[in-house]
């Protein structure tokens, strides 16, 4: 995250106590809401076994693949949301709402591995070879890894903002392979993935038209 | 939300004896004559008890799985493409008055009605189910042979399949207005599994008549199979010469094929189907036996075909 330098540029932030810095204020509280499905699922587990209905192996994979989608669509909702309302603060945000997607991911990965595989090795290296649809969850899964592990300042330093941006980029293809992995798990009724798959088109379709839209415009603003 | 972690059942939440005096209210209030077709319509969805001894030759040595998730927990697409949808809004399917039409190549075509099919001897029979999604039960159904209803038809010799028609019923069943299966949803067998004494015209379940999301008031259960096979709330049984294409062949040809039989050598394209998770396990840690257990009793009805190619 670039706060030194937006520090730098408008010093007046920095001055501001943090209990009349809203972004600072709500960061606990969204961090905490994030936090909400794991913790009725944790519950669910180890107090009220019911409350995951009659299949909490299927329940508990649902709830977190739901909440990996969530928050990526989520982080990729900040950039639109700041440029179309001009705040800022957005930003702030992004870092925890990624992390989010992969805490879930991962949480998902390992109750499949868990519950579905019974963590056998070889059966889980034939499975991810064998269907579509667990490859493509796999490979965003992995592809959200080296996103997780430098999503620190330091490593934005490390790599440069350049470098460190090109390889941000890796979220389009994980979120795109998120939504085909449940696009081809679905039964019949593809409600949802096309709910999903509209969002993420348009959040993406976005980024398209910034880019391809004429760029002096831009230019001029940003100099 | 696509996941809504699931809601209590209603009937989890009433107290036992609460419960059951909303039917002695009901059947005072009809009994009074203020309820009219309204209280009739309620009082048929509510379980009634059955008379049927359980029948020792058909049991299963693992406890059968609680009467809550067996009600609770349903794949019936009339009602949703949700597995908690069923148990909350098939209260509303009208289940009385009741008929199947039995015909096709048979010498005495009939039209049945349910109070008929619940006189003739019932017995209750454990099964285990396996769904084709790699979750299983064990149930105590109640109902009959299948072969005793055919019997009352005279099925010709030209019969080789018979199809099993489920109800539409557009206004209570929302499922029915999403065009996720080629609507009425048809289900078929093979004489021969129709007639085998596994396959059971079932009526009821832990001793009462089945709650509506379970495919009340009549369906088929042939246990060696993936649960699809077992129409649910069926109208319409026909006795023909071709094979009939089932709902499931006609929606995704390439995943669902006619015999459906439980087989762990047998993957789904898209899962394993060689364990299974007994309900309500976190773990899939049973293994799936050919023919859901039921080998040594229909195993010969296949001799000879490929059961790779013949799925």
């Amino acid at each position: 995250m670039a706060s030194s330098a937006t520090a730098a540029r408008r010093p007046a932030a920095r001055s501001a106590p943090w209990w009349r810095d809203p972004v600072r204020l709500a960061k606990p509280v969204v961090f905490l809401a994030a936090l909400v499905p794991a913790g009725r699922l944790l519950h669910g587990v180890f107090v009220d076994p019911e409350a995951l209905g009659a299949n909490p192996a299927e329940t508990i994979e649902h709830v977190t693949g739901d909440w990996a989608l969530h928050f990526l669509l989520l982080t990729l909702a900040v950039t639109p949301l700041r440029r179309l309302t001009g705040w800022n603060g957005a930003i702030k945000f992004r870092r925890m709402l990624g992390l989010f997607a992969f805490f879930y991911g991962v949480l998902h990965m390992a109750a499949y591995v868990a519950f579905d595989m019974n963590l056998d090795a070889a059966a889980i290296v034939k499975d991810i070879w064998k269907r579509p649809f667990v490859t493509v969850g796999f490979a965003s899964l992995l592809l959200m890894t080296p996103l997780a592990i430098t999503s620190t300042r330091g490593w934005v330093l490390r790599l440069g903002g350049a470098a460190w941006s090109r390889l941000h980029q890796l979220v389009y293809p994980v979120a795109i392979l998120g939504v085909v992995h449940y696009w081809w798990l679905v039964k019949r009724d593809i409600t949802w993935p096309v709910i999903y798959g509209t969002v993420l088109a348009v959040l993406l379709g976005y980024r398209v038209w910034q880019r391809l839209r004429p760029r002096p415009a831009r230019a001029r603003a940003g100099a | 939300m696509p996941t809504p972690i699931p809601p209590i059942p209603p009937s989890e939440i009433t107290p036992q004896a609460t419960y059951l005096n909303r039917r002695s209210f009901l059947a005072a209030a009809a009994a009074a004559g203020v309820a009219g077709s309204a209280g009739d319509a309620a009082a048929a969805s509510i379980a009634d008890k059955l008379n049927a001894p359980r029948n020792p030759a058909y049991v299963v040595k693992d406890p059968p799985t609680a009467r809550k998730l067996v009600t609770g927990y349903n794949n019936f697409y009339e009602f949703g493409t949700g597995k908690y949808d069923p148990m909350a809004s098939a209260d509303a399917m009208i289940t009385r008055p009741w008929t199947i039409e039995i015909g096709g190549l048979v010498e005495t075509p009939r039209t049945i009605g349910i109070e008929d099919i619940l006189k003739m001897p019932l017995e209750e029979r454990v099964y285990r189910l396996r769904c084709v999604e790699a979750w299983s039960m064990v149930i105590p159904w109640v109902g009959l042979e299948f072969n005793k209803l055919a019997a009352l038809v005279n099925p010709t010799s030209a019969a080789k399949y018979v199809k099993f028609t489920s109800a539409v019923q557009k206004e209570t069943m929302p499922g029915t207005r999403l065009n996720v299966i080629d609507w009425p949803y048809v289900e078929g067998l093979r004489i021969d599994e129709a007639m085998h004494p596994l396959t059971l015209l079932t009526v009821g379940l832990y001793g009462e008549t089945l709650p509506n999301q379970n495919g009340a008031p009549v369906r088929i259960v042939v246990p060696w199979k993936y649960g699809f096979k077992s129409g649910k709330s069926i109208v319409k049984i026909e006795f023909v010469a071709e094979q009939p294409k089932s709902a499931w062949m006609k929606a995704i040809p390439g995943e669902y094929g006619f015999y459906s039989n439980v087989n762990p050598a047998v993957d789904h394209p898209r899962w394993s189907q060689k364990s299974e998770r007994p309900l309500p396990a976190l773990f899939a840690s049973r293994q799936t036996e050919p023919f859901n257990g039921y080998a040594e009793q229909v195993a010969s009805l296949y001799a000879g075909m490929d059961l790779k190619k013949n799925y």
